[in-house]
């Protein structure tokens, strides 16, 4: 929708902010609905039906291309100085082992907050366009982008008799 | 508020005191706005300490390393054994944080935070040992493999580059993670504060708004992080140990070590943790979220950790005794009955006796007990690296090229001063970040509901 104006509800309880959620996918707006919430809350992820986060790739890609590193890095600087210590080969893969696996989770760690920042689209410079402080204290929270359809939403989330109902944009 | 006795009655739930999110948010949010005079006392104690290291380090630096009691045959003294008690300490918070949250333990949302930002503190303060160590600190950066102009590179098959990738991998991980799992708590705090403190907090917090799309990735995000992070901490005491093993020096060269240090490290970083969650409990009035069963499991992961650690001492000897090599057999008596038998005996007495009490289940309801327990397991496992460390190499092979090591002053002094370093740390954190995850306790308590039964919320 092009109108960013919305309506968001602030809720005491978890199961009328989980409700008004599925009433308000039901009447579609499914691609307009934020939840608030103070906590990672699984009935709210599941009214939003939530498939696989993305995350995982950018772990999975990251973790590969340490191991790699971690083996071509040593390998390299061994063959550009071969002086050889300890009568081992120049190119000795067990010891490199050791930097291969701490390359993997540095970079699959490194990799996965990369992930976690672009998807969940942090930082936010704004937060407080559409939010409200109680949300971190123990509110749930529902902000539909209603546009043209406000009328609609508000009887929705009105059904559900939210702590406080305001209008908001998140232009 | 019921009374700590009844809550140990009611022992099912973990934080049977609160029932309400915003009671969370109320008390633990409370802690960050009240500087007593104790924690000035202590703040300035901290800095006094950190001068005495930045003094003794100052003077090392100018003088040269000859300051230092060390010389041949022990090149590696008090700071080795240090740093190896640094980084062991950090290892229990990694634990507590990733592994516990990976295997689901109820108990470990109250304790986490504060255990995971010992990690940090710890893993820095350790970080300085090899700078102080290596003597020209100004020569540190050699350490790290980079083009330089005469493309040399380091030597990939020492284990002291090994430690060199474990140790800054570690350091940034644990950092990493102590600081994603503080950003929805700080963001908590940027709610409900004013002025300069919000301004920081909003910073810091980057815009956190608890968005169902950014609690969805953190989750996922969160969970990979400790798995990855659970490997790590057992590599990186593995690796840390490889630094002696891979050497011949009897007493040094046991396949048992990699094993040996990582439960020791557990096991010494633990009883920090409850050496640090005392008094913080007791200050900060935490008794309804650190109750009596979150300290009893702290002694339980003691427990079985120092029992492992007991039977590993126990393992080297009889190996030293069974190998039927002279040299080893000899570090080993000597070990016992040499010239550093009274710090084998400490170690023995406060790692493998003191904790045996705590099969009781009394002593582990105890706090005052816990807290002095801890103490002892603190020193113990420092003269245990000591021990390793100092009695290995002043008794090497050959007799003529024996010797002994003894601690100068400035030594001490940065060794002592690496507590007050690592205290001044965390009690900027005490103040400054929610010692307690505020979000995942909430996790744990009933959420508040008008229809659905709160059963039936968890399907």
């Amino acid at each position: 929708m092009s109108d960013a104006t919305g309506l968001l509800a602030s809720f005491d309880y978890l199961d009328d902010a989980v409700d008004s959620i599925k009433d308000l996918r039901k009447a579609g707006f499914s691609d307009d609905l934020t939840a608030y919430a103070a906590y990672p809350d699984h009935h709210i992820e599941h009214a939003l039906g939530y498939g696989q986060s993305p995350v995982r790739v950018f772990t999975l890609v990251g973790g590969l291309t340490g191991t790699a590193t971690g083996f071509a890095f040593p390998s390299f600087a061994s063959m550009d100085w071969p002086l050889i210590t300890g009568g081992k080969p120049i190119l000795s893969i067990p010891a490199y082992v050791i930097p291969a696996f701490e390359l993997t989770i540095l970079f699959g760690v490194l990799s996965t907050v990369i992930g976690l920042f672009v998807l969940s689209r942090l930082p936010n410079p704004t937060p407080t366009v559409v939010y409200d402080p109680e949300f971190s204290a123990g509110r749930y929270g529902v902000y539909v982008r209603s546009g043209a359809r406000s009328d609609e939403a508000r009887t929705i989330l009105e059904k559900y008799q939210p702590a406080e109902l305001r209008e908001g944009s998140d232009a | 508020m019921a009374t700590l006795t009844e809550s140990q009655r009611r022992g099912a739930q973990t934080h049977p005191d609160l029932t309400e999110h915003s009671e969370v948010n109320r008390d633990v949010l409370a802690i960050l706005s009240r500087p007593g005079k104790g924690w000035w006392a202590l703040l300035t104690l901290a800095l006094l300490g950190v001068g005495v290291m930045l003094g003794s380090w100052g003077w090392q630096i100018y003088r040269g390393i000859g300051v230092s009691g060390l010389t041949s045959p022990v090149g590696w003294g008090a700071y080795i054994t240090t740093f190896v008690f640094w980084v062991g300490i950090a290892h229990s918070g990694t634990l507590i944080s990733a592994i516990l949250f990976l295997f689901r333990a109820p108990w470990r949302q109250s304790v986490y935070r504060a255990a995971e930002a010992m990690t940090v503190f710890g893993v820095m303060t350790a970080g300085l040992f090899p700078l102080i160590h290596v003597g020209r600190v100004w020569h540190a950066y050699w350490l790290i493999p980079y083009p330089n102009q005469r493309f040399l590179w380091p030597n990939f098959r020492s284990p002291l580059v090994w430690d060199v990738f474990a140790v800054t991998t570690y350091f940034t991980v644990s950092a990493i993670f102590f600081y994603l799992g503080t950003i929805p708590d700080v963001a908590a705090a940027r709610d409900q504060s004013t002025g300069i403190r919000k301004k920081l907090y909003s910073v810091v917090a980057m815009g956190w708004r608890g968005t169902d799309r950014e609690w969805h990735h953190f989750g996922k995000a969160y969970i990979f992080l400790a798995a990855l992070a659970t490997p790590l901490v057992l590599s990186v005491h593995s690796v840390v140990s490889w630094d002696f093993a891979m050497g011949i020096v009897p007493g040094w060269h046991a396949t048992i070590f990699a094993p040996y240090f990582v439960a020791g490290a557990i096991f010494s970083g633990v009883a920090m943790v409850i050496t640090l969650a005392v008094p913080l409990r007791k200050v900060f009035g935490l008794e309804a979220y650190l109750t009596t069963k979150h300290f009893d499991a702290l002694a339980k992961l003691i427990l079985l950790t120092g029992n492992i650690v007991f039977y590993a001492y126990l393992t080297e000897f009889f190996m030293a005794w069974y190998s039927g090599e002279p040299p080893e057999r000899q570090m080993f008596w000597n070990r016992l009955f040499g010239h550093y038998w009274w710090a084998t005996w400490i170690m023995l007495t406060c790692n493998g006796f003191v904790p045996i009490m705590l099969w009781f289940k009394r002593v582990r309801y105890s706090i005052p007990a816990l807290f002095a327990i801890s103490i002892f397991i603190n020193i113990g496992m420092w003269f245990e690296r000591y021990v390793i460390i100092v009695t290995s190499l002043s008794h090497e092979y050959e007799p003529f090229a024996w010797g002994v090591y003894r601690p100068s002053l400035p030594e001490m002094g940065i060794v002592l001063g690496s507590f007050a370093w690592f205290g001044f740390w965390f009690l900027l954190f005490t103040r400054l970040l929610p010692p307690v995850a505020i979000a995942e306790l909430k996790e744990v308590l009933p959420p508040k509901v008008r229809r659905m039964k709160s059963d039936s919320a968890e399907a």
